[in-house]
């Protein structure tokens, strides 16, 4: 290409190029916006995620009814562009009278509490556990090694019910039960990290120069490795939110009349031949949900891969 | 190879001791006894309680009834049921064709059309089919599939009236299963649509488990199809003029194949969790809604041997799955 022929705005584009080194350089956090909003869906699943935050915080402000008030005068009412419905009751009601949208909208409190919760205690304990593990290795390593494989031995379904059954079944301990049972992920992925990290120059510097172990292992590697756990965080906040309204369903999870979404779903099994609405409505919300934290969750992946960076 | 194969088997003793303890701990550590569950309201006086317990072995030291354990599983004898006294493993051998059959035409469905839309999908990179079976497919991924399920049931069994609602087979027919396998078992019986009844049930729930599957095979295969279609040899192929389909089909898939098989037998797990909830949704006779009505009753010898059974086939999948993996790839082996 000749330099006759460069509009102006190339030659601005260059310019700037030149311009770049001297520039500072871009915050981290900003560098992975720009790849992340690349992708139209992972922006579309951000916006949803936030919207589904706000409808929580704002629960109480947004709901048109109580969430377990019950009205005898409407059972089973369809909603409202259906005949016999009402737009007193825009998504319809239970089989007991309560408005469904109310109950979905405070459902999400739930489930999205569910996904905070369990991300930050299996985070938490992967990384410790992960840490100590990759840092040290030794006996202790094979050791913990062996026990993250008995875990993952298991149908993790299977084992949040077990665990449930043993803790008895309210949503607290459905939270510790699923943390339990993906904390493995986050010891591997930590541990992986970490071995690969402490032989490079920079921890041997630190080392050398007198950084002391905790020091070395918090500040200098652990941001190192965050990449990935970062995506782990993603995929098991959706999981999350799945495997406890699986619970939910099972009549393990939380316990009526408690507005979480899968406990609805399990409250309306008799009723899916009589009412499509009552079994409808919840799982869409769960759907919705997770589908918009996987989006986000893929956007995440692919702006911290640097393999995709350079193509 | 030899080593590899041994290391690999000496690596799964440890785990395996590891899930006899958890299988042995879980169950006794659930709140009340299986005596107490038996018994139910009517209540029971002490004395016929400790008799009882004292009968099923449970009034022994921990490390007493864990040596046991130990010893009954290495006769292959897991002990029997409480509730229906019949003993564990025959119960478990007589629900598992059941599971194995729902999750064999589960991951059917999932492999047969997951592998080929990866495989579009990544031909269309950035198209718009591209998007839209990445699109479904996450949504796939997302699935409460226990929703699913009766999403599936209102409209197909409710409104149209097409499949039935529950079992595996119409109550009409009545006729030896020397397989355990329904599908093979009606034909086996020669009776007129018993077939027929038992595809009819099958089709829903099997849609429901292999949900997940296939779409995780789906984005599995389009992420690996791409890396290798960028690949110097697929350019080659490419500039030698070999049709297209050539290069995609034997050069490209070939290489591609590999991720997809470990994601493949990762799948097992994920199918006997989801078994739990299709196996509850559809009424079906399988070892999964089996083992968590064992839990409900405190049945601590089928809990305890299910737990085991499960984790052991989990266990040796994913050995086989390792070894396949080895025995494609060699530069596995030797690390």
């Amino acid at each position: 290409m000749s330099q006759a022929i460069q509009t102006p705005e190339a030659t601005q584009e260059a310019r700037q190029a030149a311009d770049e080194p001297l520039a500072p350089r871009r915050s981290a956090l900003a560098e992975f916006w720009s790849y992340f909003r690349q992708s139209r869906g992972a922006v579309i699943g951000m916006a949803v995620f936030i919207a589904i935050c706000l409808v929580a915080i704002f629960a109480d402000v947004l709901a048109p009814h109580s969430a377990i008030e019950q009205n005898r005068e409407a059972l089973l009412t369809p909603p409202f562009w259906q005949e016999g419905g009402s737009t007193e009751y825009l998504l319809g009601t239970d089989a007991i009278g309560r408005d469904i949208l109310s109950r979905l909208i405070h459902g999400s409190r739930y489930s999205l509490a569910i996904g905070c919760v369990v991300v930050l205690l299996s985070l938490l304990i992967g990384i410790f556990i992960g840490l100590l593990s990759g840092f040290f290795g030794g006996t202790a390593d094979a050791v913990v090694m062996r026990l993250m494989d008995v875990i993952l031995a298991f149908p993790s379904l299977l084992l949040a019910l077990t665990l449930v059954a043993i803790l008895g079944p309210n949503l607290t301990n459905v939270m510790i039960a699923i943390a339990l049972t993906q904390q493995p992920h986050y010891v591997r992925l930590t541990r992986a990290a970490v071995l690969a990290e402490k032989r490079r120059d920079y921890v041997t510097a630190a080392r050398v120069s007198g950084v002391r172990t905790p020091r070395l292992m918090l500040v200098t590697i652990l941001p190192n490795c965050a990449a990935p756990l970062i995506v782990q965080a993603a995929l098991s906040f959706s999981t999350a939110i799945l495997d406890a309204a699986a619970l939910g369903f099972l009549g393990l999870g939380a316990q009526p009349p408690t507005p979480e979404w899968g406990t609805m779903l399990a409250e309306s099994r008799e009723f899916i031949l009589r009412a499509w609405w009552v079994v409808t409505f919840p799982g869409l919300a769960i759907l919705i949900t997770v589908l918009a934290i996987n989006l986000m969750g893929d956007g995440i992946r692919d702006a911290t891969d640097p393999r995709l960076k350079i193509g | 190879m030899l080593a590899f194969v041994l290391t690999r088997l000496l690596l799964l003793i440890p785990t395996f001791v590891g899930v006899t303890l958890a299988a042995f701990s879980f169950i006794r550590l659930l709140p009340g006894d299986p005596v107490l569950a038996l018994s139910g309201e009517r209540g029971i006086t002490p004395e016929r309680h400790a008799a009882l317990m004292s009968e099923f072995g449970l009034d022994k030291p921990l490390w007493q009834q864990y040596l046991a354990f130990i010893q009954d599983v290495f006769s292959l004898d897991l002990g029997n049921s409480l509730v229906t006294k019949r003993p564990v493993l025959e119960e478990f051998l007589t629900l598992f064709p059941a599971t194995v059959e729902l999750s064999l035409v589960a991951m059917t469905l999932a492999v047969a059309i997951g592998l080929p839309i990866g495989v579009i999908a990544a031909q269309r990179r950035g198209k718009f089919l591209d998007h839209t079976v990445m699109t479904v497919a996450l949504t796939g991924y997302s699935m409460p599939i226990f929703w699913w399920g009766l999403l599936l049931i209102i409209l197909f069994s409710g409104w149209l009236g097409w499949t039935p609602v529950s079992g595996r087979i119409s109550l009409l027919y009545f006729f030896d299963t020397p397989t355990g396998f329904m599908l093979v078992d009606s034909l086996l019986s020669g009776e007129e649509g018993a077939f027929k009844s038992a595809v009819r049930h099958l089709i829903l729930p099997s849609i429901v488990l292999g949900t997940i599957p296939l779409a995780v095979i789906a984005r599995q295969t389009r992420s690996a199809m791409l890396e290798v279609l960028s690949e110097d040899y697929v350019r080659t192929a490419r500039a030698k003029g070999l049709a297209p389909i050539r290069v995609v089909g034997l050069h490209a898939l070939r290489n591609a194949l590999i991720p997809v098989i470990t994601v493949i037998g990762l799948q097992v797990g994920v199918l006997l969790g989801g078994a739990i909830l299709t196996e509850t949704i559809f009424s079906w006779p399988g070892i999964a809604s089996w083992i968590v009505h064992s839990i409900e009753r405190r049945d601590y010898p089928s809990v305890q041997g299910g737990l085991l059974l499960i984790a052991g086939i989990i266990m040796l999948v994913n050995l086989a799955v390792d070894l396949l993996y080895g025995l494609v790839n060699p530069r596995i082996r030797r690390s």
